[in-house]
């Protein structure tokens, strides 16, 4: 009796573990299932570099794609030096009742609604950048990934400190005792050793900029021309999946935004599997 | 010398971001609160109608959030409930059953699942959806059920994670004792190491929670709308606060829906801080509380 029992568990607790990872797979399933008929009709080709021109029968994706890149580099960017300076102040160079209550606020942060980035974007952001540039509606790349950059900035600057945690305390005391300073500590001991670590933390951050939906569509303008400079509208890859989901199930259009999903998907697995692959490498030289 | 002005810039570098960051948030915060402080008050969720007979559902809200604050609360619960047992049992699989190399497998798929931008799970559950409702009933469409079954598979891998390290946690001699005195494995999960690990993944469901009612991206594509009042059934649309408020930024007619938006941001920041803190107060303490077992 209790052995079945036994059984009975592990078989069930195995069989959770099965249905999760199912629904990864057939997520990724379902995309290319719905989007295959265009895949058939067009080709790869005409969807990946072909212009959004719903009225003469093109649906590519091309101008969504260098949306999201444009936008998310750009974040990315702004956040970056951001994060780098916050992580430093945390790691060492602030005292440490500063240090404690500063991480706990950037944790705070991450549980801001993005909704709320976006509503305050809106608002007061978009005035500004009109005002500042005189052309267009506010609504473009730049703002998009000023908003974005801010958003992330939480994350990233955790990823930094989660990295500087890891490092061995005997690098540290080695440096405490030959009488470093705290930022001469952080220059020459923490950063060079927090580095693999740091770079992937960029390459997360990188997957939740490109994943974010609601920023972009609020700021970005979500015009489906290619943008010219940071001071022009552009569309998202997720924001485009949002636009469109109100055609008609059948047609090209809402195929089309199958095609997005995948791409996404795609992405964010090339993001899980090099961060794994830099993770894995680096345990075996350690 | 060099290198002593490199160090100084490096000092005045990290303080200048560490102010830059947090004025950006206490710009953020407090425009919101300046311009949105005066609508919080009981018109702004109730609308014209009485509270008391509102919240015992007698009377009908047209113009407050209440049927919004409802439905975020009522997909907050569903998509918990559907995640919580079979996320908590594979994190259990994960940390106590799985020999490494399945382990690394899994751990993969779960990272994959976790990096998935919310948008595509919502796009699933959209056409998961059309699907039902082209081969099975016409009934079914986009609602709250699809919503929250999809919002569970974005905060899966929470719990999930959670769960295992939590579980991993344990030290040895606690994970030894029970199995030495003679109890089995599932005696030993169940009456020893998950009561131990309760706190982490307390923390976890929170933040779970947390995800929930924050998400747009997922219930925009699946079932939220504007304004339909209560949720009815699960298989019916209804209304969700972060949704309202995307769509008040977009939509606005006039002053006063405008300041329903700030209103509706306020009350979703506030419960989101409140969760949060919540989970943190958990993880840090409280665990004699959730190992007291009567």
């Amino acid at each position: 009796m209790k052995r079945y029992r036994e059984l009975i568990a592990e078989r069930a607790f195995l069989l959770s573990a099965l249905t999760s990872s199912a629904i990864t797979v057939a997520i990724l399933a379902f995309m290319v299932f719905m989007g295959l008929p265009l895949l058939k009709q067009g080709g790869l080709y005409q969807l990946l570099f072909k212009p959004w021109a719903p009225f003469q029968g093109s649906f590519g994706i091309y101008p969504m794609i260098i949306g999201t890149g444009a936008i998310s580099l750009l974040s990315l960017l702004f956040a970056f030096p951001l994060s780098l300076g916050c992580s430093f102040l945390i790691g060492s160079i602030a005292p440490q009742s500063v240090s404690k209550w500063f991480r706990r606020l950037i944790e705070l942060m991450t549980g801001i609604p993005t909704v709320i980035y976006g509503f305050v974007g809106v608002f007061l952001l978009v005035p500004i950048v009109r005002e500042l540039f005189g052309s267009g509606s506010g609504l473009c790349i730049l703002t998009a990934a000023l908003v974005l950059g801010i958003m992330i900035t939480p994350t990233m600057t955790l990823f930094f400190c989660d990295s500087f945690d890891r490092i061995p305390k005997a690098y540290l005391d080695a440096a405490d005792a030959l009488g470093a300073s705290p930022v001469q500590k952080l220059l020459y001991v923490i950063l060079p050793a927090a580095k693999h670590g740091m770079i992937n933390g960029v390459i997360l951050s990188l997957g939740r900029a490109v994943g974010d939906t609601l920023i972009a569509l609020m700021l970005a303008g979500n015009s489906v021309r290619v943008a010219e400079s940071v001071l022009e509208p552009a569309r998202t890859l997720t924001a485009h999946i949002a636009l469109v989901i109100a055609a008609d199930y059948e047609s090209p259009e809402f195929r089309s935004i199958f095609a997005c999903g995948v791409v996404l998907y795609l992405f964010t697995m090339a993001v899980t599997f090099l961060v794994r692959y830099l993770t894995f490498s680096k345990d075996q030289t350690v | 010398m060099r290198y002593r002005s490199l160090e100084r810039l490096t000092i005045i570098f990290s303080w200048l971001t560490g102010l830059l960051l947090l004025s950006a948030v206490c710009l953020l915060l407090g425009y919101l609160f300046i311009k949105g402080y005066q609508s919080v008050n009981l018109t702004l969720v109730f609308g014209d109608a009485s509270p008391l007979r509102a919240i015992l559902l007698q009377e009908r809200v047209f113009n407050g959030l209440f049927p919004a604050i409802v439905g975020t609360l009522v997909l907050v619960l569903l998509s918990v409930f559907w995640a919580i047992p079979i996320g908590m049992a594979t994190g259990i699989y994960l940390a106590e059953y799985a020999n490494p190399r399945t382990k690394r497998v899994l751990d993969a798929f779960f990272d994959v699942l976790s990096g998935i931008p919310s948008i595509v799970i919502g796009l699933f559950g959209f056409a998961f959806a059309v699907f039902l409702h082209k081969h099975y009933s016409d009934r079914i469409g986009p609602c709250l059920l699809i919503s929250s079954i999809a919002l569970s598979f974005l905060v899966l891998p929470y719990i999930i994670r959670t769960t295992q390290a939590s579980l991993e946690g344990i030290p040895r001699e606690t994970r030894l004792t029970a199995l030495a005195l003679g109890a089995t494995k599932f005696q030993n999960i169940f009456l020893v190491l998950i009561p131990r690990s309760l706190t982490g993944i307390m923390s976890g469901i929170i933040l779970a929670i947390g995800r929930c009612a924050e998400d747009t991206a997922v219930i925009m594509l699946t079932g939220a709308v504007a304004s339909t009042g209560l949720p009815r059934s699960i298989f019916a649309q209804y209304e969700a606060l972060p949704f309202y408020i995307y769509y008040i930024s977009s939509q606005y007619a006039d002053r006063a829906e405008l300041m329903q938006g700030y209103g509706a941001s306020i009350i979703l920041i506030l419960l989101c801080a409140a969760l949060f803190s919540v989970a943190y107060g958990i993880r840090k303490g409280l665990t004699h509380f959730a190992l007291y077992r009567p």
